[in-house]
């Protein structure tokens, strides 16, 4: 085979895994991407059906056990969401520590979370919480 | 007195450093030797000077001196020894610090084992080896010196982050770092050879054995890292597509592929040009995976610098050393001729395939992980981007990739014959087929886990199959030469792992409890008593510990508050079995008064996950055994050599 029907084929290899690759990414992209809002702009901001993250302070008092879910609240000072994890969260989660829900907007009065998160502990919160930190002015950290 | 002192030694290696980098260029460009053994002996002697350094911050960690910042903000009198140590690059500064050491002894190694290299290129190599770890230190001295001393010196330290309180951590980050920086030994050879403008088979010869190095150990610090995630974190996961841990996956994946083109540019001559580019977006990765982790941008457990400053010169960095090398690159690259020829179906073509399927996963992952960061630079919308992405780029690619993998061996070099490499394959392709059709139809599993498993058999038996060829029969099979068994156990790990990721992805059970002690709970066909729970205490923490009976075996699961810190941890209790762990988190317990309040109990069975780290360790073995060769081949050119000057 010739040197140049042999680059030429390489390169057409090499240009279907990468339009491979392009349409998964693509694909990927569409379903996985979850957004960021504060608990105040959630219920005005996202669409239903868009995966979003809210974070905020888990809001004293709200925290409660019903047949196995955990029901708490999400505030940033400005605002307040209800939600609602079928699961356990993880140790550091608390009152009035700063807390990240995770899943599928839709509308309504409880936001339904698949994935709580906290933070690791008290030097390292997850992004979202000192963004929401900071719009409420009580950060305290490195900007 | 001490800090100060390691401040100097510090100072003194930056200087170093550059004098070994400004001797070892120009004595390549005048062919001149003396100065190309003087650079190298500045090499050898910086590295000395850099241990010396280490070895203070470590006394400073290990007297818990609260007078330096570092030790203060990471350290405390009550911590156990191992973790006094391992806090010393269990921050931003030490880590930073660590980063020059292990820059400084790879520089001193590759000063003194030139190998069959080149003189020019050689003394080349040490040079611009020498420039990456001043930058390096210039970098620590001025912005992040561990050195630094706080006044008044705080009465008390703060403890090391609980979580990081491990042993497979301590050892962690140091792997990494070895992999990291070890990828800039390559990256050193692929610019001193840009420079020469040649770059031949005894170039790729040199470049292999730091590609394994590096290639080992990312491969032993990111299993490390999985494997603490795994047991520490408490959610019975391994691996969550966290940007830091996609930092040290792209870096890895990088230096899997340059493995393999660095063996057709040995052997055959070609692909030479992409050999050299691969050699430095590797580096390229690896400061970006420094850069991604160190500067903040990504907050997470391994996010220690928040100062903005910091984030920036480490882009500089990264754009001085992967800027400068692309531009050299495309200056000098087209002048490497690529000289032999091949056919579409042969060994070369099969390791093409290798390096355009890992260098495309590599991009999914890189997209995946900079997306976000893009985003928020460009509009200010704050989006994450969460597994299933990867698993549907990644993972299909990654299949492709191990359908071609098995074939390779079994081709010749220039002119292979895939009816011959069928003839034998086409067993693995039926128990391949056989183990789909059994997870679909007798486990009901999803497509994707049948087709995953499928894939891991294929690469397990067609290893193996190429075995057995070669062996002829289960007498022989010994005598096979080492390079062949570091080859097959490299790929045979490949098998493990993909089976063991399959089975546990979409086979693991889960379930939560509330489990007064005395209660038992039935899961995944065992019985669950909580026989007990009782207080401990711990050298600086205090715990509940909960007494677990399984069937008629007994695990224990902790749940520690570090008070120090006032840090809560999770240690689980993990029973393995033949067929997979039985993993048990203690949760909180419930209101309630004390002696009759429940606990939350998460029980998880994880099917085969032994596997992953097994298939893991695997490769990693692989390429040690493929280290052993080529440093024996390495003594026997060398010894004729000196043989022929004794004459």
């Amino acid at each position: 085979m010739r040197k140049s029907s042999r680059r030429l084929i390489v390169i057409a290899v090499a240009g279907v895994l990468l339009s491979v690759a392009a349409g998964l990414t693509l694909y990927g992209l569409q379903d996985s991407v979850a957004y960021f809002y504060a608990p105040s702009d959630v219920a005005t901001k996202a669409k239903v059906g868009e995966r979003v993250r809210v974070g905020g302070l888990v809001e004293a008092g709200s925290v409660a056990r019903a047949d196995g879910a955990l029901e708490f609240k999400i505030t940033n000072g400005a605002g307040v969401v209800a939600v609602r994890f079928d699961g356990d969260p993880p140790s550091l989660f608390a009152e009035n520590e700063g807390v990240v829900a995770e899943g599928v907007w839709r509308g309504g009065e409880v936001f339904v979370a698949e994935r709580v998160l906290a933070k690791h502990d008290e030097n390292y919160m997850p992004r979202e919480v000192v963004e929401a930190l900071k719009e409420r002015g009580e950060w305290n950290g490195p900007q | 007195m001490t800090a100060e002192l390691g401040g100097f030694l510090l100072a003194l290696a930056l200087v170093m450093a550059f004098v070994q980098g400004g001797l070892g260029l120009y004595a390549g460009w005048r062919r001149d030797e003396g100065l190309g053994a003087a650079s190298a002996g500045v090499a050898q002697s910086n590295a000395i000077i850099l241990l010396a350094a280490f070895a203070i911050l470590v006394s400073l960690f290990l007297r818990t001196d609260y007078s330096v910042a570092v030790v203060a903000a990471n350290s405390h009198v009550a911590k156990p020894l191992l973790y006094k140590i391992a806090g010393t690059w269990g921050n931003h500064e030490g880590s930073m610090l660590m980063w020059c050491l292990v820059s400084a002894i790879f520089a001193a190694l590759l000063a003194s084992f030139p190998g069959g290299m080149g003189r020019t290129l050689w003394n080349r190599a040490v040079g611009v080896q020498g420039v990456v770890t001043g930058v390096a230190i210039a970098y620590t001295l001025l912005l992040s010196s561990p050195f630094a001393r706080l006044d008044p010196a705080p009465l008390t330290g703060k403890d090391l982050n609980p979580l990081l309180q491990d042993p497979a951590l301590a050892i962690h980050p140091p792997m990494l770092y070895l992999g990291y920086v070890g990828l800039s030994v390559p990256f050193s050879l692929a610019i001193a050879a840009l420079m020469e403008g040649k770059v031949d088979g005894a170039w790729a010869r040199a470049v292999r054995p730091w590609t394994l190095i590096a290639w080992v150990t990312l491969t032993l610090g990111i299993t490390l890292g999985s494997y603490w995630a795994y047991y520490e974190l408490g959610w019975g996961g391994w691996w969550f597509w966290d940007p830091v841990e996609n930092a040290s996956f792209m870096p890895w994946l990088a230096a899997a592929a340059l493995l393999h083109s660095a063996i057709v540019t040995e052997r055959r001559g070609s692909m030479a040009a992409w050999t050299i580019l691969l050699a430095i977006i590797g580096f390229g990765l690896a400061l970006l995976g420094t850069f991604l982790v160190r500067s903040g941008v990504l907050t997470s457990v391994h996010a220690f610098a928040v100062d903005p400053q910091r984030g920036y010169a480490i882009l500089a960095m990264l754009a001085f050393f992967v800027g400068g090398g692309l531009m050299l690159y495309a200056w000098r690259a087209p002048r490497l001729t690529e000289p032999s020829g091949f056919l579409l179906v042969s060994r070369e073509s099969a390791l093409v395939a290798n390096n355009v399927g890992l260098a495309v996963a590599t991009g999914t992952v890189l997209i995946g992980t900079l997306y976000p960061l893009m985003l928020e630079a460009l509009t200010d919308r704050l989006i994450s981007v969460g597994p299933p992405f990867f698993n549907v780029t990644f993972g299909p690619l990654m299949a492709l990739l191990f359908i071609a993998l098995p074939i390779a061996p079994f081709l010749a070099w220039r002119r292979g014959d895939l009816k011959e490499a069928w003839r034998w394959l086409q067993w693995a392709a039926y128990a391949a087929a056989g183990v789909a059709v059994v997870t679909l139809a007798l486990l009901r599993g999803p497509i994707w886990s049948a087709l995953g498993l499928a894939v891991g058999v294929w690469v397990l038996f067609g290893a193996l199959l190429y075995a057995w060829k070669r062996a002829g029969s289960f007498a022989r099979i010994a005598a096979l030469p080492l390079a062949f068994w570091a080859m097959t156990a490299a790929h045979v790990g490949a098998g493990v792992f993909t089976i063991g990721a399959a089975v546990e992805t979409s086979f693991r059970k889960e379930q939560a409890a509330q489990m007064l002690p005395g209660t038992s709970v039935e899961f995944a066909g065992r019985r669950v008593t909580l026989d007990d729970i009782t207080n401990v205490e711990g050298p600086n923490y205090f715990a509940q510990r909960a007494i677990f009976s399984v069937d008629n075996r007994i695990v224990t699961a902790e749940r520690r508050f570090y008070n120090i810190s006032g840090t809560p941890t999770t240690e689980v209790g993990i029973l393995g079995e033949f067929t997979g762990d039985i993993y048990i988190a203690l949760g909180a317990p419930s209101e309630g008064t004390v002696g009759t309040r429940a606990w939350t109990v998460r029980l998880y069975f994880n099917p085969l996950v032994q596997w992953i780290f097994a298939g893991a360790g695997l490769m990693a073995l692989g390429g040690a055994l493929g280290l052993v060769v080529l440093a024996r081949r390495g003594v026997k050119r060398a010894a004729p050599a000196v043989a022929a000057t004794a004459t």
